[in-house]
């Protein structure tokens, strides 16, 4: 027997578009009558590929089409995709929450979805009583619980609280009781989707402690939604690309990510040549820029902490002097704050002769800088910074997306509070 | 190679393919449902499950003004009161399990959408608290049944026919549930069920000889018709048990089993297929 514990087949899932009311008889009975005469659902036919952007022509959608993956026991296997490319589809058909229009799913063991945590509650009930109740909805078993019971408790951090109503519960702590029942479930397939968004930061920590060891100690197998891609890098140990409800990508959380963040933008280059809101002479001019990410894409988003490469083109209009040169590139962040920057003369480079074009590749070992969006400024002078000696200089001449990512490799997305983060280390002597 | 698969998902499954099995695993859940129903329906109230009660006394006494004083509609030799209260505790079931899982889809629709468990839970759930509260009811109708024996000195209670009564409480049970699966099933595409259903009930009330005898029908087509629904043999058959009057047929009876069969399977039938996808239609 092979370790494979969740098989899907050519799975679909088709849609109805606008809203349900007439014609649904109609359709119906046209269903039914081609049902009767042995033919296939004639609206099955007729969907179409799930593009938001463009209007559609057909009244069918297809949410996913022929998705077919195997996952191994013990994988921790990550969606990535757009908003709207099928990932809850995906998981809701997996959960059994609604039935595949074709195709079919497989699994051995229980299979328990994080989609929701703390469904079925009841404001009115203790919170012991929402215990037994969350967890038989979650399809345990009345003395399981009864065994698990102070574990809960004390994972949730409610002990205090336990025969009050939840109800009077602030909405954190019903999401931790939720979250604790749902922890204690011992499925062999774990569906989770950005569940770890909610709770506090103590609480995240918890959380992402009990995926983890859920994952790596037993042996279970775990399908992991998420946008942040740091979590799905240090968690996953493969992922797979969903775009438009189509399969676009199966590999390695490296691979994935990168295909997923390359593969987006049609144009990943900044050109600059056209463009007339710069300073400068004009002997240097910067026609273009692009950014590489740590596997060679080009890209305009990148995970904070990871390796990146700016390619910087130019063409030159007369003679340089390559003695007095100087390059300046400077990070700025979305209130205008500069919060890095590159200099030439700073760093003591000479250049060589310059050519009619020619390249300059600036290379980031760990980009790591907080999440958000980056404008690049560039400036070529050739002796100063006055106006007289100024080649070339142009402001957003570049825009990145600095992903949060997860600098420590501990499976937790960094918090938004910090500029930039360091290398460094915590000893406790 | 074979594997092994504990599940296999599929578009579609057999007409009557219904997992006893994993019904029975989660006959917890079921019993957590029950409770949940019950507990939280007297939460924060004074009267608390004397709740339970004080409807049906109350119905009885509006019963006795408006069709006993008002309408003179006779009931034969029993005590008014007993009469009343007889056919509402009984008919409540009914309504109560008809109502109550006709709307599963609808009121479930969120708890529904986010995971999954046998859905047939959920309206069997509400036919077994609708079974805690009709014994409640039926303790409070004894009550009430024992004062009029002693003042009467004897009461019309049928011993030999005592083995009827689970039955006629499994066949409400069944007819009730099985028209709440056809009608929870539907409203869930064709929400114009929902208001048929409000008066459809009601209606059906006066369509059984829950608030007069069927004895007080003329012979004819009108009473045939009445026969025709499996209810009134139903009704008939329990007050025949505690008020010793009342029609109990054993065809009637065995019409009644049969429609209940029927439609509880039907109703079974039209819940599976729905169950499925009803959340993108919901």
């Amino acid at each position: 027997m092979s370790n494979v514990t969740l098989s899907i087949e050519k799975l679909s899932k088709q849609y109805r578009l606008g809203e349900i009311g007439t014609g649904t008889l109609s359709h119906d009975l046209n269903r039914l009558w081609a049902k009767l005469r042995g033919k296939e659902d004639p609206y099955s036919l007729v969907g179409q590929v799930n593009d938001r952007s463009i209007q559609s022509k057909s009244e069918y959608v297809w949410a996913l089409k022929d998705i077919d993956f195997k996952v191994q026991k013990g994988e921790v296997l990550g969606i990535i995709g757009k908003n709207g490319a099928g990932k809850s589809t995906l998981l809701k058909l997996i959960s059994r929450v609604t039935a595949p229009t074709q195709g079919s799913i497989k699994a051995k063991g229980r299979i328990a979805s994080l989609l929701e945590v703390g469904t079925g509650m009841h404001p009115e009930m203790t919170a012991r009583e929402n215990i037994y109740l969350n967890g038989a909805i979650l399809g345990m078993k009345r003395n399981e619980i009864t065994e698990k019971f102070d574990e809960i408790v004390e994972f949730a951090g409610c002990a205090m609280y336990i025969d009050t109503p939840v109800k009077r519960y602030s909405s954190g702590m019903r999401v931790r009781l939720g979250f604790a029942v749902a922890a204690f479930l011992e499925p062999e397939i774990l569906i989770v989707d950005e569940v770890l968004a909610v709770g506090d930061a103590e609480f995240q920590k918890k959380a992402i402690g009990k995926m983890k060891e859920v994952s790596r100690g037993g042996g279970r197998t775990v399908l992991f939604v998420s946008h942040n891609m740091g979590s799905i890098r240090t968690l996953c140990t493969r992922a797979i690309v969903l775009d438009q409800g189509m399969q676009v990508f199966d590999g390695t959380p490296d691979e994935s990510i990168n295909y997923y963040l390359t593969s987006n933008k049609v144009d990943m280059t900044q050109h600059l040549a056209d463009r007339t809101d710069r300073g400068g002479n004009g002997k240097l001019v910067f026609t273009e820029v692009k950014m590489l990410n740590n596997l060679g894409g080009l890209t305009q988003e990148i995970i904070s902490g990871d390796k990146a490469q700016f390619v910087i083109s130019y063409k030159t209009n007369g003679p340089i002097l390559s003695n007095r040169f100087l390059l300046g590139v400077t990070f700025w962040d979305k209130n205008e704050n500069r919060v890095l920057g590159y200099s030439s003369d700073e760093m003591g480079m000479e250049f060589n002769e310059f050519n009619s074009t020619g390249e300059f590749i600036l290379d980031i070992p760990s980009l790591a800088i907080r999440g958000g969006l980056y404008d690049i400024k560039l400036v070529a002078t050739e002796g100063g910074t006055q106006a007289e000696h100024m080649l070339d200089n142009i402001s957003n001449a570049f825009t990145l997306t600095i992903l949060p990512g997860d600098f420590w490799s501990v499976g937790q997305p960094n918090r938004s509070n910090n500029m930039v983060l360091l290398d460094g280390m915590i000893h406790h002597v | 190679m074979k594997e092994n698969w504990d599940l296999v998902i599929k578009p579609h499954k057999g007409l009557l393919d219904v997992d006893l099995k994993e019904l029975w695993d989660y006959r917890d859940l079921l019993f957590m449902f029950v409770k949940r129903d019950i507990v939280t329906v007297y939460k924060q109230t004074v009267l608390g499950p004397l709740w339970f009660i004080v409807q049906p006394v109350l119905t009885m006494l509006m019963f006795m003004v408006v069709f006993g004083t008002i309408a003179k509609i006779e009931v034969g030799t029993v005590p008014p009161p007993l009469f009343y209260l007889a056919g509402i505790i009984i008919w409540t079931y009914f309504s109560d399990c008809f109502i109550q899982t006709s709307d599963t889809f609808t009121t479930n629709a969120n708890i529904f959408g986010k995971v999954y468990f046998p859905r047939l839970i959920m309206p069997l759930s509400k036919v077994v608290s609708g079974l805690v509260k009709f014994f409640i009811q039926l303790v409070l109708f004894l009550i009430v049944y024992l004062y009029y024996g002693f003042s009467l000195g004897s009461v019309p209670f049928q011993f030999s026919l005592i083995w009827l009564l689970p039955i006629l409480v499994i066949l409400m049970a069944g007819l009730g549930l099985g028209f709440g699966l056809i009608f929870s099933a539907m409203t869930t595409k064709y929400r114009d069920l929902k208001f048929l259903l409000q008066f459809g009930v009601q209606l059906l009330m006066y369509a059984t000889p829950v608030i007069y005898p069927a004895s007080n029908l003329p012979d004819g087509t009108l009473k045939q018709l009445m026969f025709y629904n499996p209810l009134s043999h139903i009704v008939e058959s329990f007050k025949r048990i505690f008020l010793g009057e009342g029609m109990l047929t054993v065809e009637g009876l065995i019409y009644a089993s049969v429609v209940t069969f029927a439609v509880l399977i039907l109703g079974i039938l039209i819940f599976n297929r729905t169950e499925r996808s009803f959340v993108d239609t919901v």
